[in-house]
This record gives structure tokens, sequence and C-alpha cells, in this order.
């Protein structure tokens, strides 16, 4: 439906309470700014780099170990944060992993998010034995680690794949395995908040109303349970990139010819001690920069949206 | 008679960042020794605001911002934390609302007073067990000696509040405070904790202000009262000179909306259907096949019995809760029914069955004629489309995620009554326009109206699928007596113009004999009489009918009778 007179975006984000505690946070403020200008240098990765990762004939030999701030001794190019050993750029090495390792933060937020909430709606909605039976398997994942079920994921689907498939579908298998391990924290939260929701009076009058359950689930119980989700969401896509990063750095992750920050790492690791430290040095601090900033920003999202939240 | 407290020009405001409002303007009063002081008024009027600011327990941000409170002649300062500390408790106590949550559950009754006594009053942990008991005993708990022994869950609700009374006074203070003391209890036993509070204050010379919002609590417990309007006093006088003869015109507004127990009114000095009501109701009377009223039932229970949670276990046979017992009821097609009983005494589970929500354990319901349950489920869309409910809480029975536009058009296109949302467009604003809400109301989300106004977007929703039978859970009980009355108001009249049947739900006596032809009784599950509803006051045959028409707080001053029949 239209509205006359709308105000803008921005001047109802001021007046909202999440808009004004917003303003009057910097810590907030400053882990927004960095998270915004990390995903503006991970989306134009191929039109600032300087070298297009992708061409494999762009990159000399010749140019390999150039230390970072520094021209090459033999061919003279310079290099912001140097080259590794096959004289790749490191700067576009870390834009392009910052966009895989993006890519996969979202995507598998995105899919254990879709499974969780579903099944959490579900779960809170039915109750009785059907909860029981997806709590009772939220459990059992629960005591499992997430990183063993996504090497589980990921050892499963890999042999499954013909050899030929497998780099180029590498990035959907990581996706797959940190999306799959995920989704509990989803399931709980909406449940809980889906069982309280169950016992308002609104929820009684649409059952009154003869509406089947898809409807009272879409339409009832999804939009008033929304709140949540998005402080998990948030807190998690720091999980899920640190995940790819571990996956990658442990070698189940992505391969070498279209690496993350994690790949890069662990490439990184193997010349650390041969003094080539800015191969392991630059990825480790960006990945850093951008888990510190989305955990600060969901934890101040979980303690705006909730302040009775107890740490 | 000494001046116990007294209050001079006394302003609370609350700073906020929209804006600060003032929640309490120029209020002056006194209380003398012994006296109760009935603060009366209107949801939001500042009546607790006022109570809050003599304790010093005003909630952030709000501060006094003007003004002298007196205690026994000594100027109290709210900013003074460690002189408020030992004034609150030892000069002054408060009873709160809910006695389920104004007890610690997880200490004895007895431990929670002698904690009070001994930080108030010079004993040793002897006496104070002994002051406790006779505490108790002083509030009428029975057995005190034994009872004092027990937890707060132990007790009933007029039980725990008595107890919360005792806790208030065992410090003996000069001054309580009591918000709205019996409003979470039944009638019965408001009635007798109002005595306590009577006897109790003449006893011991113990000046009372009650707040409350309950003209029946103030004609029966209060020397003088004192009636707020957004945070102003506008009349103070003696309880008998302000309920015969109001001088502000507000309070004769407030006084003509109370539901009267004695007399059946045709309807409420307020205005009921909204402008333009009559397109709404040709839409919502349009494409039924009403029949005239007839005295064949439309709703009917036969030998109902529902029992919660038995089960038979391994090894022995649980017995569940039987909540109602063969209950058999017809309801007339056109009859306004009225439910009266009790917390607990099964009203809820037989909405629950009569809504089609849950199944009744054994017995039936037919509905014009039709068996409505088939194995536990309700058998046909179009009897769940015939049958609504207004629900109690306003602001938990609309989705707060939708428009109010989006609420109403749901039933409609849900039942196919209309083509298309747009379709449904001019629908919704002539129901809104009908029901009393302005039209551009379809456009906003249900947080931007009050509760009256909720109530009546919730009875627009059960309107708007076209319903024969309509189930009003306490519609009211939620709001303030005189939206009470246009919300009552409008119910009659959708009823008179749309020939619906509906069964009103109560616990308040007097609400009931003003809506409805026939009233049942109910009392632990099962019917204890169902009359006329005339007969049912004036000849009620039931021992327990009689009790609970005697124990409705009559406004025993005989009233004006020109405002009521203006």
């Amino acid at each position: 439906m239209s509205t006359p007179s709308k105000p803008s975006l921005w001047a109802r984000f001021r007046a909202s309470d999440l808009g004004h505690a917003f303003l009057r946070s910097p810590g907030a403020m400053i882990a927004f700014g960095l998270l915004v200008l990390i995903m503006l240098a991970a989306l134009f990765a191929p039109l600032i780099a300087p070298q297009d990762l992708r061409d494999a004939t762009s990159f000399d030999l010749m140019d390999g170990f150039t230390p970072p701030f520094s021209a090459n001794e033999f061919t003279g190019n310079f290099y912001l944060l140097g080259t590794d050993d096959q004289g790749r750029d490191m700067l576009s090495a870390v834009l392009f992993g910052l966009r895989a390792s993006l890519i996969v933060g979202i995507c598998a937020v995105a899919l254990s998010a879709l499974i969780g909430v579903t099944l959490g709606l579900i779960a809170g909605y039915a109750g009785g034995r059907v909860d029981a039976v997806i709590m009772r398997a939220a459990d059992v994942q629960l005591a499992i680690p997430g990183i063993l079920v996504a090497l589980l994921i990921f050892g499963l689907t890999r042999s499954l794949l013909p050899t030929g498939l497998r780099d180029a579908m590498a990035i959907y298998v990581v996706i797959l395995a940190i999306g799959l391990s995920d989704w509990v924290s989803y399931a709980r939260t909406v449940r809980s908040a889906a069982m309280v929701e169950m016992r308002r009076e609104y929820i009684q009058a649409a059952i009154m109303m003869g509406r089947p359950p898809r409807a009272i689930l879409r339409r009832h119980l999804l939009p008033n349970v929304a709140r949540p989700i998005f402080v998990i969401a948030t807190i998690n896509f720091a999980l899920a990139v640190i995940a790819e990063s571990t996956l990658s750095y442990l070698g189940a992750g992505l391969p070498p010819t279209q690496p993350s920050l994690g790949t890069l790492i662990r490439i990184g690791q193997q010349f650390l001690f041969s003094g080539e430290w800015w191969l392991l040095f630059f990825p480790g601090c960006v990945l850093l920069v951008l888990a510190l900033s989305i955990n600060l920003l969901g934890d101040w999202l979980r303690d705006t949206l909730n302040p009775r939240a107890v740490k | 008679m000494t001046e116990l407290l007294s209050i001079e020009d006394l302003a609370v405001e609350f700073p906020s960042r929209h804006g600060t409002v003032t929640a309490v303007e120029g209020v002056s009063l006194t209380i003398g020794a012994g006296e109760i002081l009935g603060v009366v008024g209107e949801s939001g009027a500042g009546k607790s605001t006022i109570g809050a600011a003599i304790t010093g327990l005003l909630q952030a941000p709000g501060r006094i911002a003007r003004g002298t409170i007196r205690l026994s002649g000594e100027v109290i300062d709210a900013t003074d934390t460690l002189a408020m500390r030992r004034l609150r408790g030892a000069r002054v106590s408060t009873i709160f609302q809910d006695p389920l949550t104004s007890l610690n559950p997880l200490f004895t009754i007895e431990q929670q007073l002698v904690d009070t006594i001994l930080t108030h009053r010079p004993m040793t942990r002897a006496e104070a067990r002994a002051e406790a008991v006779r505490q108790l005993e002083a509030v009428g708990i029975p057995d005190p000696a034994h009872r004092v022994k027990n937890w707060p869950h132990e007790f009933s609700g007029g039980m725990r509040q008595r107890a919360v009374i005792a806790l208030a006074l065992c410090s003996e203070p000069e001054l309580v405070i009591a918000d709205e003391p019996t409003t979470a209890l039944d009638v019965s036993v408001q009635a007798q904790i109002l005595d306590l509070i009577r006897k109790l204050a003449q006893e011991r010379g113990i000046g009372v202000m009650l707040v409350t919002h309950d003209m029946g609590v103030i004609a029966q417990v209060t020397d003088r009262v004192a009636v707020m309007k957004d945070g102003r006093l506008v009349e103070l006088g003696q309880t008998e000179q302000v309920l015969t003869r109001p001088e502000h015109p507000y309070s004769r507004d407030l006084i003509s909306v109370v539901p009267r127990a004695d007399v059946k009114l045709k309807r409420f000095p307020v205005a009921g259907l909204g402008q333009g009501a009559d397109k709404a109701l040709e839409w919502l009377s349009g494409g039924s096949t009403r029949r005239e009223a007839s005295d064949r039932p439309l709703v009917e229970l036969l030998d109902v019995r529902q029992v919660y949670g038995g089960r038979s276990g391994l090894f022995k046979r649980a017995e569940g809760f039987t909540a109602l017992t063969d209950i058999t009821l017809r309801i007339a097609e056109g009859e306004v029914l009225g439910l009266a009983g009790e917390s607990g005494s099964g009203k809820s589970t037989m909405a629950r069955i009569l809504a089609g929500l849950t199944a009744p354990t054994s017995g039936e319901m037919l509905f014009d004629g039709q068996a409505v349950y088939d194995h536990g489920r309700m058998r046909h869309p179009d009897i769940r489309r015939q049958i609504q409910m207004v629900f109690q809480d306003p602001y938990s029975s609309l989705n707060p995620r939708m428009s109010v536009g989006d609420i109403l058009a749901e039933p409609m296109l849900h039942h196919a009554l209309v083509a298309n949302r747009r379709a449904a467009q001019p629908v919704v604003e002539e129901l809104l326009s009908a029901v009393g809400l302005p039209v551009d109301a379809a456009r906003r989300y249900p947080h931007a109206f009050s509760g009256g106004q909720r109530q009546r977007i919730s009875v627009a929703r059960a309107l708007a699928s076209r319903p024969r039978f309509l189930i009003c859970d306490e519609p009211t009980s939620a709001l303030d007596v005189s939206i009470q009355a246009q919300i009552l108001n409008l119910m009659k009249d959708l009823q008179e113009r749309l020939g619906l049947t509906i069964l009103f739900i109560s616990h308040d006596l007097p609400v009931v004999r003003q809506m409805c032809d026939r009233i049942a009784v109910l009392k632990s599950g099962q019917l204890a009489e169902v009359a006329e509803t005339e007969t049912l006051f004036t000849a009620p045959q039931a021992a327990y009918t009689r009790d609970l028409i005697s124990l409705i707080p009559a406004m025993t001053h005989a009233r004006p009778s020109e405002t009521l029949h203006g």
C-alpha cells in the first residue's frame, strides 16, 4: 500500500529508536563504517585490484617475493603489499580473497537462517512430537562441533563429486558445509520466540479465521519473531567467515586458484619462517578487522534490541 | 482529624527525547490519620504517579518538578536517597496490584515478614516471629501460627493479598499507598480485602491512599475521593458528595458510564456506532441467509465435559483436572447470553469449545443443528467463518506487524467474501467508520492506537467474516470505564442491527446485566444457574448466585437520575 508524504528513509531511520541508539554509539558507527568499506572493496575488487588474479598471464615469476611498500629489485615493479612466490600482487590477492570469504559468509548465513528459521517456526507452531523431533535433532547437531560437521559434509560431497568438478564446485561445497553446521542457533531462538507468540491472541484470531498453518506461519508468526533472527545472522556471519577461513586453512576449503582469506593465510603461513611475513600478515589483518567489525555490530544490535539481555 | 500527608502543588515530569511529558500537574491534597482517600481516574491520569512520587519510586527519568510533600508536617525530600530508604517501609508502605508477583516466591511468608519487621523495628528475632503471626492474624489468615511457615505459592490469591497487606503493615507505617489493591482479585475476595483495609485504617489510625479506576471500590471504602484527569485534580470532596452531586463535568461523565448493578439501562450515555455505519451494515448482513430470530437454538452444548491432563500411566491412571462437567446449554439465534463466574470456574474453557478451538473430552456441540466437531477437529470451514471471537487483551489480539487495513482484509479475503485486496479496501474503510475510527486508520499499525481503539479494530475484524455467532471473552476488562461504555454500546448497536448471537463472558456482573438477555452462572465447571437477566438479579435461585450478587461493590449512594437517562 502506498503512503502519501512518506518521510525519507534517512529521516525515518533517525526518528526510530534503533537509529537514535546508532547515532549515539561511536563503536557501532566505526564498526559499520569499516564493514561498509570492506564490502565496497570486495564488491569492486575487479576494478580496483592492480592485477586480475583470474588471469594467470598477468603475473610474472620474476616479481616473486617482493617485500611490501617497495619496488622489486630485478624488475623495478612497485607492489604496495608485496607479492607471493608466484609474483602475485598481495593487494589483489587480499581483495579477491575478501570477495570469496564474504560470498561464502553471506550465502552460508542465508542457508543456515533459511533452514533454522523454517524448522524453528514449525517446532514452535506445532509443538508436541514435531517439536520434540526437531529439537532433539538440534541437540544432536549441537553436541558435535560445527567445524567437524562442516568437515564431514565437505568430505562427503568431495568424494561424491567427479575430480574435474571439484575446484569449480568448491565454493558451493563450502557454503553447504558451513550452512548446514550452523542452523541450530536460529532454530532454537525462533522456536522459543514462536512459542511466546503462539499464546498471543492474534494467533488465536487467525486460527479462528480458519487460516491454514502455512499462512499463519508466514503472515503472522514470522514477522513477529524476525528481530532476533537479524541479531543472530550478524553474529553468525562473522562466525561463517571465520569458519570458511578455518576450512580453507585446513585445506578443506577454496583452492589456491580462487583464494579466500583462509587460503591466503594457509599459503602465507608456509613462508613465515623464511622471512616473507607479509604473505600471512595482510590477509590475517583483514580477516581480523572484518570479523571484529561484524562482531561489534552484532553485539551492539543484540544489546540495543534487547535491553534486558545479560551477557 | 490530624493531617498526616499533605501535598502542595505537586508536579511530576518525564523528560524524554520526544519532549517532556507532565504526568502530574499542580496537585494539592491531604490525608488525615485513619482516613481513606480514593484517587480515581482513567489510565494515564497520573494516579499511580502521585503514589510513586511520595515514596520516591518514580520510574526513571521521572522527576518532581515542583511542589512539596509533607508527612506529619515534615518535608519529604525525594533526592535524599538515604532518608527515603528509611522512610519507605517504616513510615510509608505500599500495597501493590498483583499479589502473585509482589511476594518473593523463594522465601516463606514468615521470612518475608520477619525481615521487614527486623529492618524497621527494634525487636529480637523471636519477638519478630511472634509479631509476624500477630500481623497475619490481624489480616484474617486462619491458623496463622501454622500458615506463617507456608510459601507464597501455597496461598490463594486472596490470602496472598492479605499477606501483602500484612507485609505493608508490619512495620507500623503512618501512611499506606494501595495501588489498585483488588483489581487482580475475584469479586468475593475483593469485598473481603476492602473490608480489611477499612477496618485496619480505623483501628490503627493509618492514612490510606487508595488508587483505583473502579468507582465501586471508591463507593465502598473511601471517606473522600480525588478525581484525576490528565494529571490534574479535577475534583476533591467527600465520597458521598462526589458520587451523588459531582461538581465537575468530568466527574459526572465518569460516574454516568459506570455499569449499574441495580438497573438495566437501554444504553450508556456515550456514542456507539460510528458515522455512516449503514453501508458497512449492509455489507455485513449481505450474502448470509439470516433467518428471523427464532426459538430454535443456534448453538447447543450437549453434556459437554472437558478433562485436562488425565492419562493412563504404566502403573496408575492419573486423574485429570475436570474443567467442565456435564454442561448443557442452548443459545437461541439473536440472543445475548452472559457467562459469569469467578476465575477458574471454566469460563475460558467453555469459550474455547464454543469457538471451535478445542474439542470437548466428551459431549457434543451443535451449530445450527450440525455437529461442529468431528474427531477433535472442526468440521466445516463455513462453520468456522460463522463463529468469531473478540478477545480480552487488545494489546495482544492484533498482529503488530500488519497494518489495520490488512488485518481487516485478511478474513474477507480468506473466506472469499471479496474478490481481491483492492476490492476489500472500501469495505475495510466502511467497517472502520462503522466502529468509530477514521478511514485513514487502515494504513496505520496497531501500536498507533489506544486500547479502546484496538478493541474497536478487534470487533471490526471479528465482523469482517460475516459471523452469526460472536464470542466476547471479557472484551472490556482491560479498558477504562468510559471506553468500556463506548465499546459496550458499539456491541449492543451492532447486535441489534445485525441480529447477532452473542456469548458475552465477563466476571463483572454489572456489565453482564447491561449487555445480556440471559445469564449463565458457572461455578467450578458446573452451571449454577441459567436465567433471564432480570430474574437472575431480582430473584436468584442458586445460593452461589445470591452470594455473587451481594458482593458487587454497590454504588450505595443514590445517583442523580438526570445524568443517567441523558
